[in-house]
Formats: structure tokens, C-alpha cells, sequence
């Protein structure tokens, strides 16, 4: 099927960016690296009035460490994220992430800060900006603001992007040297949604407890969601098998997901407890802990 | 929208939809057949065509108007020549086609791996075509296609003319 017509506008820099979107309002979408937008408007499920297309902003397209924090620019793909070394090696959760994204074809082209914006019940990457405790910076023409990821994903396929902003840059937490994340996915194979998934990460204190933890999990609700009640057992337990089960039942006691041809709700459900507790072992085997599969 | 591509070292111009897609401007608006359509919706790699010489993209998830500036490359542009590129012939040699219509998808998403990794081990290999579907499951000479041409093609002496 073909999208329904639009008007097609092209930002050559930032400022014209911002100068579209503040003119089209409501009725603009940005076009980045269009892998969820494209399909979305083939199914008529988005129709945007008018494109606004980004890929010529060059100053969009930066992977960089600043100030403690991972910062992907609105252009920084997956494919780039993958190729990195230093991601490979420090950003244990993000790398895991950029290796499984779609399928190598579409990461050439998909963004990071794309599929925020997307906030696909089924996507990848919100389950990692949550469980890193990432934050999205979005400019319009009243100034950027700086929004923690649990309040910039809304709803399904809604963020906190208002009209006329553009959603600029992604910032993760640079991990410290106690701190390791693992991602964990189920999928029927290389470039289906998943079935379940799920994020960790993990900061250890000096004597081996856990001081910090974020867990989130995907494909189990209409969001990527938040496991709470797993951060709050893991803070301030020590490593074992009984906390990485408990916290695998609070997210299975969490999940809510739909039936669908990739499984029914209950095997979704229990699946959201078995990627949490893959994901934490492995999290915490890169921390040195083994033993916990 | 007017828009200038060139498409295998030809400029075009052609006015175009917006909601054109790549593939479709490609086959229909350029009678370029050789990129296939096959799923429609970014997941079976039929329509894989080279970006920049330095990207692979699928065709049917682009706009045309995206391409306007850029240089796309299609398998009609492997041929150099007369001459089989050596993927194409290393297809020939191993089996590496049943039906075929994979085929320029594969050879596509293969063009852009060698060029990034011109020694890839065959689990590289299979990682890179694993967003590329074939329904006649013909993976195996796949493979062997893609390590033929990558040892022929890291065999090839420099493009530089020798002196005499």
C-alpha cells in the first residue's frame, strides 16, 4: 500500500527545522531515518499532512561522550552505534541493544532518538533509555527541555514531543566502572518485534551489594514499562539467584501483554520474567558476578 | 516534486510524488527492474539498493524525494564492462540463485558488506544477509557465493594502472 499524500519539506539545518515544525504545528511529522514512520504511514496508520525530512542536518548526526553522559543526536543511527568500539566496550546495555534492532539493513537507516519518538509498545530502545535512566532533549521555538524518559514516553506511539518540537538528542548515563546493563530479547528471528524483552542495569556498591538498579521491560503492556518493584528488591541486595528471581516474578507480575501470533498472553507474561532474569545474570556476570544463570 | 538522482553513474531528473517510494521510482518511473518488491513493508530485503556507495537500504522504506542528490546503485549497475561483477559471477558459479528473486536484494546488501568488510567469516556473512528473506531457503549457496566473490575480490589487483 502507499502513504497517503503529504507535503514534503526539507530542513537543510537545524533552524530550518525548527522553522517548519513551528510552521505546520500539529499537522508535521519529522522524517528521520523513517524505518518505523514509512511502514506506519504504508498501513495508514500515521498521515501526517506534511514530512519534515532531517536527513540532510548534518550537525544531527553525532555519537558522543559529554559531561558523563552518551548523547545521540537526532541523526545518530543504529548501525553507527554498532561499529563503535567504545560503545562496545563501556555501554554494555546499549551495545547489546544496537546489535539486535530490526534486522542490519534497516539500522543502516533507523535512528535512536526515531524510535523514542516512535515509542512502539514493541520497540527496543525505550526499554533501554528506561532501565539507563536516559533523558530526551527536545527543542521547539519556546527553548529545549530536557525530559526524564519516564515522563517523555505518554502512550503508545505518544511521547511528551508537543507540537511544533523536535526531539534533538538522547543522553544516557556513562557507566561506571561498577556499573554494567544487558539487554535480553525474544524474537521468532532476525527483524521481528519482540515477543519479550528486557533491560537491565546494574551499579554494584564497593562491597559487592547492589547500590543501583534499573529494569524495564518490552512487548508487555502498551509501553515500555518500568519494573519498580524489581529495583526496589535489587537495591541494597546482594547478588543471588533468589534476588534475581524475585525480581524475574515482579516483572511477570508486572506484564500485561497481548496475544498475537508471536505467542499467547500468558506465555508473553511468563517470558517477561525469563528475559529479566537472563538479562540481570548477564549483566552481572560483566560486573564479575558469576553464577546466577 | 523535481528531483536529481543518479542511479548507477546516469543523472536523472523526474518529477516525482512525494509518497513515491525509492523501489517504485526505480522500477516504474526508471523501468530499472532488477530491484524487486517483494514483502512491501522493510522486511524480506528484495529491495535492498546501495546508498552513497556506503549504505544499504531497502528501497521500499525510502521516499524517492529522499534520494534527491544522492547516488543509489541498483544491481543493472554491478556489470562493469560487459563483465559479470564477481558477486554475480561467484551467484553463477555456486547456485547461489534458485528462483532468483532474492537475488538482487542479497547481491545488494552483499556489495555494501565487502566494501565494509572485505574478509567477512560466514557468521558475518549470515549476520549481514539475516535481514534479506530467501523462500526457496537457498542459504547455504548464498554464502558460499558471498565468500567466493569477497576472496576474489580482496585477490584483485589496484584499480592504478601498472607502469610498463
Amino acid at each position: 500500500m502507499f502513504p497517503a499524500p503529504f507535503e514534503y519539506k526539507r530542513a537543510h539545518s537545524a533552524d530550518e527545522a525548527f522553522t517548519l515544525l513551528g510552521l505546520h504545528g500539529g499537522d508535521a511529522r519529522v522524517l528521520a531515518g523513517g524505518q518505523s514512520l514509512i511502514p506506519a504511514m504504508r498501513y495508514r496508520l500515521a498521515r501526517p499532512a506534511v514530512l519534515v525530512d532531517i536527513n540532510p542536518v548534518e550537525e544531527f548526526s553525532y555519537i558522543r561522550e559529554t559531561d558523563g553522559e552518551l548523547r545521540i543526536g537526532a541523526l545518530g543511527r543504529d548501525a553507527a552505534l554498532e561499529s563503535l568500539a567504545f560503545i562496545a566496550e563501556r555501554y554494555r546495555l546499549i551495545s547489546d541493544v544496537s546489535r539486535v534492532v530490526a534486522d542490519p539493513v534497516v539500522r543502516q537507516m533507523g535512528t535512536v532518538v526515531g524510535s523514542l519518538c516512535h515509542n512502539d509498545p514493541c520497540g527496543d530502545w525505550s526499554v533501554a533509555a528506561l532501565a539507563s535512566r536516559a533523558q530526551v532533549v527536545v527543542r521547539g521555538s519556546g527553548g529545549a527541555r530536557t525530559i526524564p524518559i519516564d515522563e517523555f514516553l505518554v502512550d503508545s506511539y505518544t511521547t511528551a514531543v508537543a507540537e511544533g518540537e523536535l526531539a534533538l538528542e538522547v543522553r544516557f548515563p556513562t557507566p561506571g566502572a561498577r556499573t554494567s546493563g544487558a539487554y535480553s530479547k525474544i524474537e521468532r528471528k532476525v527483524g521481528d518485534f519482540a515477543t519479550a524483552a528486557a533491560a537491565v542495569q546494574i551499579t554494584l556498591a564497593a562491597d559487592g551489594t547492589i547500590a543501583e538498579a534499573g529494569v524495564a521491560i518490552g512487548a508487555a503492556g502498551p509501553m515500555a514499562m518500568r519494573v519498580a518493584a524489581a529495583e526496589a528488591l535489587l537495591r541494597g541486595a546482594a547478588p543471588s539467584r533468589e534476588a534475581v528471581a524475585a525480581a524475574a516474578d515482579a516483572a511477570r507480575a508486572l506484564a500485561d501483554p497481548t496475544a498475537d501470533t508471536r505467542g499467547s498472553a500468558e506465555f508473553k507474561k511468563d517470558m517477561a520474567g525469563v528475559v529479566v532474569a537472563r538479562a540481570l545474570a548477564s549483566a552481572l556476570e560483566r560486573l564479575g558476578v558469576e553464577g546466577l544463570r | 516534486m523535481k528531483i536529481s538522482v543518479t542511479v548507477n553513474g546516469e543523472a536523472y531528473e523526474r518529477d516525482v510524488e512525494p509518497r513515491t517510494l525509492l523501489a517504485y521510482f526505480l522500477r516504474d518511473t526508471l523501468g530499472l527492474t532488477g530491484t524487486h518488491v517483494g514483502c512491501d513493508s522493510s522486511s524480506c530485503g528484495c529491495c535492498v539498493v546501495m546508498l552513497d556507495g556506503e549504505k544499504a537500504v531497502k528501497s521500499c522504506t525510502m521516499f524517492a524525494v529522499m534520494a534527491d542528490g544522492h547516488e543509489i546503485a541498483t544491481v543493472e549497475g554491478l556489470r562493469q564492462d560487459g563483465k559479470l561483477h564477481p558477486l554475480q559471477q561467484a551467484f553463477w558459479d555456486n547456485h547461489g540463485l534458485q528462483c532468483g528473486y532474492c537475488t538482487p536484494g542479497m547481491m545488494m546488501t552483499s556489495v555494501v558488506l565487502l566494501k565494509n568488510n572485505p574478509a567477512p567469516s560466514e557468521a558475518e556473512i549470515r549476520e549481514a544477509i539475516s535481514g534479506n528473506l530467501c523462500r526457496c531457503t537457498g542459504y547455504q549457496n548464498i554464502v558460499k557465493s558471498v565468500q567466493q566473490a569477497a576472496a576474489e575480490l580482496s585477490a584483485e589487483p589496484a584499480a592504478e594502472p601498472v607502469a610498463s
